[in-house]
């Protein structure tokens, strides 16, 4: 598995998730975990998905959803998980 | 699974609190580089430090993309050049020669600074080593992006003092050369106690040659992010204190050892070491004085500083080492001057003197950093403040290392600029009692005793 942690943070609006999941599942990027809030107005969410289907490059993922965050408004972010790993666990 | 909150905190982190990888540095050997010719000297250098380092830069910038986290700078340490020109160079103007091949690859390849101008001279100079250090000077005023570093002491040999008076009197031609840029030739040359063969971090960087062909070092950084942790524990016990630190230190390094085995894994160079050393920069909230008055000092310098920075060095050291396989370096609470705006601002308040940078320096790395005195300091003066450096280290088998720049026509009370990473600093009074008549005694000082340890 290849996991990737997209985070999206901006001001709430209609249809957030559905861009951002409409755009993995074009490019069979497979999302294994979602949480979300939102705290005074402002969202907060977090993904979790494998990039392993897809025939992205990983620079290109995170080019195409900076493109569309920047077309919602609000700011997205794709890391690989290994440095949340590293940080967080034994 | 990672959930929500540690992604957070760490991109908060990233975010608002600079964390960052400070620095991975490319060591590289160039002891197969050595030549009886200069001009083939020169090419076998060049092809060896490009056919390296040609994919640093873009793989630093790779990894960065692909964590999230910036990785500041990518840089080169080499072979000290005393020992890589012995057989060709036959004057100063030789050395200068290499130097200058040196700033030509560093900027084909593209990295920021190039470490290595160095000559490790503890305990005596070879011809070469003396004619290295002359042309010092001149290599750092004709090149943009060379370091140089000189060893002039160690625990086990004692202290060079022939090297020492003549790097006396190289750091003030270094300061004349470079004088119409506030003598900033300075700010990239320091001499050093027990020097580390695997030090990333500039300008005392060079590949030591008990290395291997090639290594990757990573120096990493976060006052920022200590900072932060500790606001959340203001008022608490020493333990809380410490453990926080040592909490936060982890983390850090864990992102350095990450970047360090990724850099190693896609440049198919050996991991060497991760230099767990708190290095700020001159940006609002990347200082490490700030740390010290968030443990509770109204400002760098106040009494309790020694104390306070000997508490943070030893729980950076705590918490780093587990976090990496390999732990080397300087590693250890950096406290450079200007480029540090608490620091700064400590000075600027009085509360900071060079005598008590002197004392800090005995329970951290590295030592006077990146300090601006008066330009008409002495060579004789600039000898005496490194002999008693030198001396700390020595005597407590540490590393310690002066960095300090006379800068030419300018005194106490005035400002100089040197931008960048390298931040602007107020010029400090040095003491103005003479040490001619010590410095101008020949010979070195011995070893100290092993034993009897107090």
């Amino acid at each position: 598995m290849d996991k990737i942690i997209i985070t999206v943070v901006g001001k709430d609006t209609v249809g957030i998730i559905a861009k951002v999941c409409t755009y993995l599942s074009e490019n069979n990027i497979n999302i294994l975990d979602i949480s979300q809030t939102i705290v005074s107005g402002y969202f907060n969410m977090m993904m979790i998905a494998d990039m392993n289907g897809t025939g992205l490059k990983f620079g290109q993922i995170c080019d195409d959803l900076d493109a569309i965050g920047e077309k919602i408004g609000v700011s997205i972010k794709c890391q690989k998980e290994e440095i949340f790993d590293s940080m967080h666990r034994i | 699974m990672i959930n929500q909150f540690e992604v957070i905190e760490t991109n908060k982190m990233i975010e608002e609190e600079n964390l960052d990888v400070r620095t991975i540095t490319m060591g590289i050997s160039l002891l197969d580089c050595v030549d009886a010719d200069l001009d083939a000297c020169c090419r076998k250098i060049h092809d060896k430090i490009y056919s390296s380092a040609k994919d640093l830069v873009k793989t630093g910038e790779e990894i960065s993309r692909e964590y999230g986290i910036p990785i500041v700078n990518k840089r080169i340490s080499v072979t000290p050049i005393a020992i890589v020109g012995a057989a060709c160079c036959k004057s100063s103007d030789d050395f200068v020669k290499i130097a200058r091949t040196l700033d030509g690859v560093a900027k084909e390849v593209g990295v920021n600074f190039l470490g290595g101008f160095s000559a490790l001279v503890s305990k005596n100079m070879t011809p070469a080593d003396e004619l290295l250090l002359r042309a010092i000077p001149k290599a750092l005023a004709t090149t943009d992006f060379v370091c140089s570093s000189v060893n002039l002491g160690s625990t086990r040999t004692g202290i060079n003092m022939d090297a020492v008076r003549l790097m006396g009197q190289v750091i003030r031609e270094t300061a004349e050369l470079t004088k119409e840029k506030d003598s900033l030739g300075c700010a990239k040359l320091v001499v050093f106690c027990n020097a580390p063969d695997d030090n990333p971090f500039m300008a005392g960087a060079f590949h030591g040659v008990t290395e291997g062909d090639r290594i990757i070092n990573v120096g990493v950084s976060g006052p920022g992010v200590v900072k932060k942790a500790l606001e959340q524990v203001r008022g608490e016990s020493f333990e809380v204190l410490c453990e926080t630190i040592k909490k936060t230190a982890f983390k850090v390094t864990r992102v350095g050892q990450l970047v360090a085995k990724e850099a190693s894994r896609m440049l198919g160079v050996d991991f060497g070491i991760v230099d767990l050393s708190l290095a700020p920069t001159p940006a609002i909230g990347d200082s490490v004085a700030d740390i010290l008055c968030e443990i509770g000092l109204e400002y760098a310098g106040a009494p309790g500083t020694t104390a306070a920075l000997a508490l943070l060095n030893d729980q950076v050291k705590k918490g780093g080492v587990m976090a990496s396989s390999y732990v080397g370096g300087l590693s250890g609470a950096f406290i450079p001057v200007s480029e540090d705006q608490g620091m700064i601002n400590a000075v600027e308040a009085g509360a900071l003197t060079l005598e008590k940078l002197e004392a800090m320096t005995c329970v951290c790395s590295v030592g006077l950093d990146m300090i601006a005195i008066p330009g008409d300091t002495s060579a004789a003066t600039i000898s005496g403040i490194i002999a008693d450096e030198m001396a700390i280290g020595m005597v407590n088998a540490k590393t310690t290392a002066v960095r300090v720049i006379p800068v030419i026509g300018k005194s106490v009370g005035e400002v100089v600029e040197f931008g960048g990473l390298l931040g602007y600093a107020p010029i400090m009074p040095v003491n103005g009692f003479s040490c001619e008549n010590f410095i101008s005694r020949t010979g070195r000082i011995p070893a100290p005793i092993h034993s009897f340890k107090n």
